[in-house]
């Protein structure tokens, strides 16, 4: 049942991952990405991350992606074109990545061979609970200093998208 | 009830990345290449995660959400820069963004 949802999962993430890359108008891509971001949502909650789950959806599934896609829906730059060395990309590029996902496939392999199975419920302590007991004791200076680093970041954002004013 | 191989999500969070690659370096909107880059951190999570199970504790999950949180800030402030660029250039497209070419 395991390897069953795994399956559908991670097909549906990297059809949708493929569906980025080739499809040509950036609304698409961005459907596309949703897709991705949902089905790795599934993905996380079998490896018993519930909490990286949830914020999987609200985070990345919800804010950015509508982010995105309110940039995308104001600008309406349409399609875009591609260079010449397109063709050679299509040409050469599938196959080398093809072969570099093999080898990549293989190095896991020999790394991890005694292959531990992963079954639904075999990590129960990644709640929201421990990850907040975590967050909030050993990792308490990275958690403040991130938070500075948004404020940074809202900041830079108002004071880039801003109007000019004068 | 058998589960699941450690390593196939380690070969897909692979798949993810290289896609991740593949896109940025094939695609030719500024957009698009933002969502490589999101691609390519998603994978990333996704390993973070698959080690936090194998080693059954919960900090891949800490880095996860701090890479999530990052990746927030970035798409704020990138975003906040591709309309500013678009409306200084009226494009997109990531040859014609040139001037320190030369």
């Amino acid at each position: 049942m395991d390897a069953f949802f795994f399956l559908i999962f991670a097909t549906i993430a990297v059809v949708c991952a493929i569906n980025i890359i080739v499809q040509t108008h950036p609304i698409s891509s961005a459907l596309s990405l949703v897709g991705v971001m949902g089905s790795l949502a599934a993905l996380y909650l079998m490896l018993g991350a519930e909490f990286i789950a949830a914020a999987q959806m609200i985070v990345y599934a919800g804010a950015i992606m509508v982010l995105f896609v309110f940039v995308i829906m104001v600008l309406n730059a349409g399609g875009e074109r591609l260079t010449k060395r397109g063709a050679y990309v299509r040409l050469f590029g599938v196959p080398l990545m093809a072969m570099f996902l093999g080898l990549l496939a293989f190095v896991i392999q020999a790394a991890l061979p005694r292959g531990e199975m992963v079954r639904f419920g075999g990590f129960t302590r990644g709640g929201p609970a421990d990850v907040g007991r975590a967050l909030f004791t050993q990792y308490l200076l990275p958690f403040e200093v991130v938070s500075v680093l948004i404020l940074i970041a809202i900041i830079g954002a108002i004071v880039l998208a801003r109007k000019e004013i004068d | 009830m058998s589960g699941v191989p450690l390593n196939w999500y380690l070969i897909l969070s692979a798949i993810l990345f290289c896609l991740g690659i593949a896109g940025f370096l094939y695609r030719r909107n500024i957009i698009t290449l933002f969502m490589s880059i999101e691609l390519m951190l998603n994978a990333v999570n996704l390993t973070f995660v698959t080690f936090s199970y194998k080693f059954k504790q919960v900090d891949g999950h800490i880095f996860t959400f701090f890479v999530m949180v990052v990746a927030a800030a970035e798409a704020a402030v990138g975003l906040a820069i591709i309309l500013t660029v678009f409306k200084n250039r009226q494009t997109l497209q990531v040859d014609d963004v040139n001037s320190m070419k030369n």
